[in-house]
């Protein structure tokens, strides 16, 4: 192991775990203010990417792509909790697994018949289609430090809403004691609508801003969603701050492991969850239970 | 005594007109003569192989219009059935046509995964079976059976012929990376043979989960394996995804690969793709009588350019033929039959094959290299290669 290929795998680390952040954000916030486990999370990150690849293809533009799948995201969110969802937090979590597979298969459906099921890449915008040397014999494109970047910004903002603002207060207590915010007058139907969309809206990001990175193909949402169940469980149900160091920690571990022990690199993150569930079940930020 | 007399009188006339049955009515084989022959297309022609079910098929139907409708003077039935790429149905669908549709021939299919299924089914019922695709080593090696032939490849054959290009060029270590399943390992290893027949040094083998597209930690290893060439199979958009990832990561280390890592993929490539060498047996501006008439009847036959996929299918039927020729239809004489598929001689569009004797093509592979969108021809890099066949039995 060079210094120099250890520096370029750390950044590979880096920003794949912030991809990482991106996906679990929204898994966690849903599942510590609703209640709900949501499956469907991998296919909504599949949707974004679809939506990038379509508008890119039909417009030439990925700057479009990206606010329109942010948009997707907000809309699609708020239809699937008004109309599905909200009539679902009170069944249990069967029925809600049942409702969120069922999603799975919709999602898929839907990509099958609308787009297709071939593997399609999408072209990373010209100004920025040239990259950056920074160890000997290894560049990295200029485009994976504008996702570095846009994800280390909507890690901040969300940060700052969710520790911040009004509306992060009560997400927290909604997370920690809903009957609490029953009892302040608070309407629970708002708080839920915003969360599930905001999640939502950060999954298809998520989607959009990697699609250039990892083409777009059938089930590509899949493993990321195993992966985020991780790193949920690891930072613990609910937190976005337990997510964020958690999803960076499985990023390392990941890249590190597919690159100095491929052996057992599928095998790491798993044995890192037994070991965290050992020691704190509730995980490294969860509440203690 | 009338009654037995009735009864007499029946069995005479029954066996009466057994008898006059029996000089009119034709004998079971040229009953089986008379029928047109069933040829089953199990291809995929939904999902990600979708073109190139249909340009196989495409090829089939176009040689069979060639020769008149008619193979070893039979007329031909097509069955098509849609294998959709899903192994798991493989086995499902292969029984499908086999018991039935009851289907004379089965020519199929792309997805390696699929093929182990067929594979299962035709080896218990006999059913003559060409590959015109799907190049997993084990069916023409130690799974191989007598009644199974393949016209496209093994996954050895074009990695080999990378190998021994890039050891006759002077190349001392080189690594492979691929996706961890079959085509890939299995190309792995041929590379691995060929480089190191000739003197080469084979260092490692990379490897990530198909179909995942994360080659970073991949690419960010490379500069510290100190060899002089990558060799590296993917395929379709995985293909388009990696070559663009290498030339993004500014790797000094000449990229190389089995001919499938710049096949049907050029133009979403673009310049990433530029100059890169590979192995196939196939390619663009290969010149010969053959491949320009077949170029010209594909394009009228199917308002698209011919590519390998065409010609892979093109040859089954063309094996095909030489085997029903050589019996006159009749499929039951199975001996003659095998004897004439296995030592027939293919005037190729991709130049001319021949069978191995566990019954995989022998051909020429040829180096071919990325030019201005295009995978031209180059050179011959091994003549009339075969699949070392290790472990078949026949």
């Amino acid at each position: 192991m060079s210094l120099p290929s250890f520096l370029a795998q750390s950044l590979n680390g880096l920003q794949y775990g912030l991809l990482l952040f991106l996906i679990s954000s929204g898994l966690t916030l849903i599942f510590g203010v609703l209640g709900v486990i949501n499956l469907a999370h991998g296919s909504l990150y599949m949707v974004g990417a679809y939506v990038a690849f379509v508008v890119a293809r039909a417009t030439g533009s990925l700057w479009l792509a990206l606010p329109v799948a942010v948009l997707s995201g907000i809309v699609l969110g708020s239809l699937l909790e008004r109309f599905l969802f909200r009539f679902f937090y009170k069944r249990e979590h069967l029925d809600q697994v049942l409702l969120t597979f069922a999603l799975i298969l919709l999602f898929e459906e839907g990509r099958s018949l609308s787009v297709g099921n071939d593997f399609y890449s999408v072209p990373i915008p010209q100004a920025l289609n040239f990259s950056i040397p920074i160890v000997e014999g290894f560049s990295y494109a200029a485009y994976r430090f504008v996702v570095i970047g846009v994800c280390l910004a909507l890690a901040a903002a969300l940060f700052l809403w969710i520790e911040r603002s009004k509306m992060g207060a009560i997400i927290r207590a909604a997370a920690e004691k809903p009957e609490m915010v029953d009892a302040l007058g608070i309407d629970p139907r708002r708080v839920h609508l915003t969360v599930f969309a905001v999640g939502t809206a950060l999954a298809l990001t998520a989607g959009a801003l990697n699609a250039p990175l990892s083409s777009v193909y059938p089930n590509m949402g899949d493993n990321l969603l195993i992966i985020s169940f991780v790193v949920v469980v690891i930072g613990g149900l609910g937190s976005v701050t337990g997510a964020f160091w958690s999803a960076l920690l499985i990023g390392m571990i990941d890249t590190m492991g597919k690159a100095y022990a491929p052996a057992v690199a599928g095998l790491a993150i798993y044995v890192l969850m037994a070991g965290v569930l050992l020691w704190r079940p509730s995980g490294l930020f969860g509440q203690r239970a | 005594m009338t009654k037995s007399n009735g009864a007499s009188r029946r069995i005479i006339l029954k066996g009466g007109a057994a008898l006059a049955a029996a000089s009119t009515v034709p004998t079971g084989w040229a009953i089986a003569q008379s029928k047109p022959l069933k040829v089953g297309l199990m291809l995929p022609y939904s999902g990600t192989f979708a073109q190139l079910g249909e340009n196989i098929t495409h090829a089939v139907e176009m040689y069979l219009a060639e020769k008149g409708g008619k193979l070893g003077g039979r007329d031909v039935q097509f069955i098509k059935l849609d294998d959709e790429s899903k192994p798991d149905l493989g086995p499902q669908n292969a029984e499908r046509l086999v018991k039935r549709d009851a289907v004379d021939v089965l020519i199929g299919t792309v997805h390696s995964g699929v093929q182990m299924g067929i594979h299962k089914v035709v080896k218990e019922s006999g059913t003559l079976t060409i590959m015109p695709n799907a190049g997993n080593v084990a069916l023409t090696r130690d799974l191989c059976a007598k009644n199974v032939f393949r016209t496209s490849f093994s996954n050895w054959q074009p990695a080999y012929a990378m190998g021994v290009h890039l050891a006759k060029k002077g190349v001392k270590k080189a690594s492979w990376i691929t996706w961890d399943y079959a085509a890939g390992t299995e190309s792995g290893q041929g590379f691995k043979e060929g480089l190191e027949a000739n003197g080469g040094q084979f260092v490692s083998l990379l490897t990530l989960k198909f179909p995942e597209t994360n080659f970073q930690p991949l690419l960010a290893q490379i500069q510290g394996l100190g060899v002089d060439a990558i060799g590296a199979f993917f395929a379709g958009g995985g293909a388009v995804q990696f070559v663009k990832d290498y030339a993004a990561a500014g790797i000094k280390v000449p990229l190389c690969g089995s001919g499938f890592l710049t096949e049907g993929t050029l133009g979403g490539q673009g310049a990433a793709a530029d100059g890169i060498e590979t192995a196939l047996h196939y390619g663009d501006g290969l010149e010969n009588a053959k491949n320009t008439a077949f170029r010209a009847a594909f394009k009228a036959k199917a308002g698209r350019e011919a590519d390998v996929y065409a010609v892979q299918g093109y040859d089954a039927a063309q094996l095909l033929a030489a085997g029903l020729e050589a019996v006159k239809g009749n499929l039951e004489d199975e001996k003659t039959l095998y004897k004439a598929m296995e030592s027939a001689k293919i005037d190729s569009p991709r130049g001319s094959i021949s069978m191995s004797p566990s019954h995989n093509v022998v051909q020429d592979i040829y180096l071919r290299k990325v030019t201005a969108g295009q995978n031209k021809v180059m050179s011959t890099i091994v003549t009339q290669l075969a699949d070392p066949g290790t472990g078949c039995k026949i």
